[in-house]
């Protein structure tokens, strides 16, 4: 009985302490006096890793997912002769909450296990040791232009998927279905609101981003530097950040439209 | 890591700090050192003692898991210890604050054992990697700077190829010529000869020495490699036991007469440092009873 009230004392006082690190982590790569000369290209690299790379992925889901929004859609809505709603019902769905957490899931899969991966292989490999050796910070030459890069990344990603999302929708209710274009398109310019819809979807994004950056980066930095370590590491990135997203919707959601 | 005690009895310890002689020309001077993992948990150095002299090759030796390691990141102020000081050219490390530490650091340089160059960019932009991030030189200049450093490890025509294109002893060269692209006063070697075959065991060995000898580069040469290592070291310290164990030049260890350094000189596999790992006797594990009590393993 005390051996299992010591684990447990023991894992709330790891979490505690890895809690700590991740912020101190997260502070240190943040805090301290811009050099653009030399982040500006290292970010630009990050962007595209990233960003552009996650393209791909980003636009295939959002089709696919806006063309079964669509399709369900008019399932429901023409049983009540309700089928011009379509356009709005799709476009909410994808702005408010699809759009920023499939964003947010995917990148987690995509780009935050790679991150990881990749970080915990430079610290497995010695490479940030040898940062440090050279008198050259890890923290603001690998984590800060990473993070930032996540952090614009995810929100435009977010972005695309949403108005790519909506096109899904188009074609399968307007050019399948038959749904009336001008219905489609109008009634949901009216009902779509840019505070309200639009910027709360971003602010969603935006915390999605800050969150799974940030695990993403402190699971790669303070990984057990072996082949074990990093493949947990890995794994563990994508479940919490794919958990936290899920639970932060849920607050954000209330806050905003509750 | 092994345990000597239990089969020291033999060896006749030393009790002073083993020091050579101060002087004003030693650019390493660590006192007292303690220093221990996990808060404390895993003891590596107690009361370690060391004097690295300027402009000489020092190797540090000793068993796998002694903490050789540990001690040139002490020295490089990646790790703090619990106790002593580690003086590098009269700056104390534990107590620098960040920025005189990387002040410090530009000082001096380390060759890691798997040479961690950066996997992302090609040999000649891993050289230049510290001139770019530390001087504002032109480009012409950091090429010619990193085109010389290359060619005095010989890898010149490989200036294009990627870390992933090289051999081991390739790798563990070009990382040396990135180690000495800021001109260091002192390098450290994390067993740069391990896992290295004959040919470019020599070559490493040869570059040490002639960097040593033309550079006037303090060499400190963490390894257990004796055969290697003793060729070219002017002092030896051999760590055992959470401290400095021997020290002295390689012919005064080659005439000691203390089990541990003959040990580990001659490369036995069972003397002070014990073959077996502590364990209950063989005969009580298998029979369930002890036949000799006196015959268990030490660690």
């Amino acid at each position: 009985m005390l051996d299992k009230v010591a684990a447990l004392g023991k894992t709330v006082l790891d979490n505690i302490a890895g809690a700590g690190k991740a912020m101190v982590m997260l502070v240190r790569a943040l805090i301290g006096k811009p050099q653009l000369r030399k982040s500006w290209p290292l970010l630009m690299q990050q962007m595209y890793s990233v960003g552009v790379l996650s393209l791909i992925i980003i636009i295939i889901s959002g089709l696919f997912i806006g063309m079964v929004l669509g399709l369900q859609g008019y399932k429901i809505l023409v049983d009540f002769g309700a089928e011009q709603s379509l356009g709005p019902m799709v476009a909410l769905s994808l702005l408010r909450e699809l759009g920023p957490v499939v964003t947010a899931l995917l990148f987690a899969g995509r780009a935050g296990s790679a991150l990881t991966a990749e970080i915990g292989l430079m610290k497995a490999t010695e490479q940030l040791s040898s940062l440090e050796m050279m008198a050259v910070d890890p923290l603001r030459r690998v984590i800060s232009p990473r993070f930032w890069a996540g952090f614009y990344s995810m929100p435009l990603l977010a972005l695309i998927f949403s108005a790519v999302g909506i096109y899904g929708g188009y074609l399968v209710g307007v050019r399948w279905l038959g749904v009336d274009e001008g219905a489609f398109w109008s009634v949901m310019q009216s009902n779509v609101e840019w505070g309200q819809d639009i910027l709360n979807g971003i602010i969603k994004s935006l915390v999605f981003a800050f969150v799974v950056t940030w695990i993403a980066l402190h699971k790669g930095y303070h990984c057990v530097p072996t082949s074990v370590g990093i493949s947990r590491a890995t794994t563990s990135t994508v479940v919490t950040a794919s958990l936290a997203v899920l639970g932060l919707d849920f607050v954000l959601t209330a806050l905003m439209f509750g | 890591m092994p345990s000597f005690s239990g089969k020291l009895g033999g060896l006749k310890r030393k009790e002073e700090p083993v020091m050579t002689s101060a002087n004003a020309d030693d650019l390493v001077v660590i006192e007292n050192l303690d220093f221990a993992h996990n808060y404390g948990a895993k003891e590596v150095f107690n009361g370690l003692n060391m004097k690295i002299p300027r402009g000489k090759i020092t190797a540090v030796m000793g068993p796998s898991g002694i903490g050789k390691t540990t001690l040139l990141r002490l020295i490089g102020g990646q790790l703090k210890p619990q106790k002593g000081s580690i003086k590098f050219a009269g700056h104390n490390i534990p107590e620098l604050s960040r920025s005189d530490l990387y002040e410090q650091r530009k000082r001096m340089s380390m060759l890691f054992q798997s040479g961690a160059l950066f996997t992302d960019l090609s040999v000649f932009d891993n050289i230049a990697f510290p001139l770019r991030e530390h001087s504002d030189l032109s480009e012409e200049i950091i090429e010619t700077i990193v085109l010389l450093k290359l060619e005095a490890v010989g890898l010149r025509g490989a200036r294009h190829l990627m870390p992933a294109e090289l051999s081991g002893g390739m790798s563990r060269r070009a990382a040396l010529a990135r180690a000495i692209a800021l001109d260091p006063e002192l390098i450290m070697y994390d067993e740069p000869f391990a896992g290295q075959d004959p040919i470019s065991m020599g070559v490493i060995v040869k570059l040490i020495k002639s960097l040593n000898s033309s550079l006037g580069i303090t060499s400190v040469v963490v390894t257990h490699d004796v055969a290697e290592v003793l060729t070219i070291a002017d002092q030896v310290f051999i760590v055992a036991d959470q401290k400095v164990v021997a020290s002295g030049s390689p012919e005064e260890l080659k005439q000691s007469d203390d089990p541990l350094v003959q040990q580990f000189l001659e490369g036995e596999a069972d003397g002070p440092v014990a073959f077996h790992y502590k364990a209950p006797s063989l005969a009580k594990e298998v029979l369930g009873k002890d036949i000799n009590e006196g015959e268990g393993h030490a660690g």
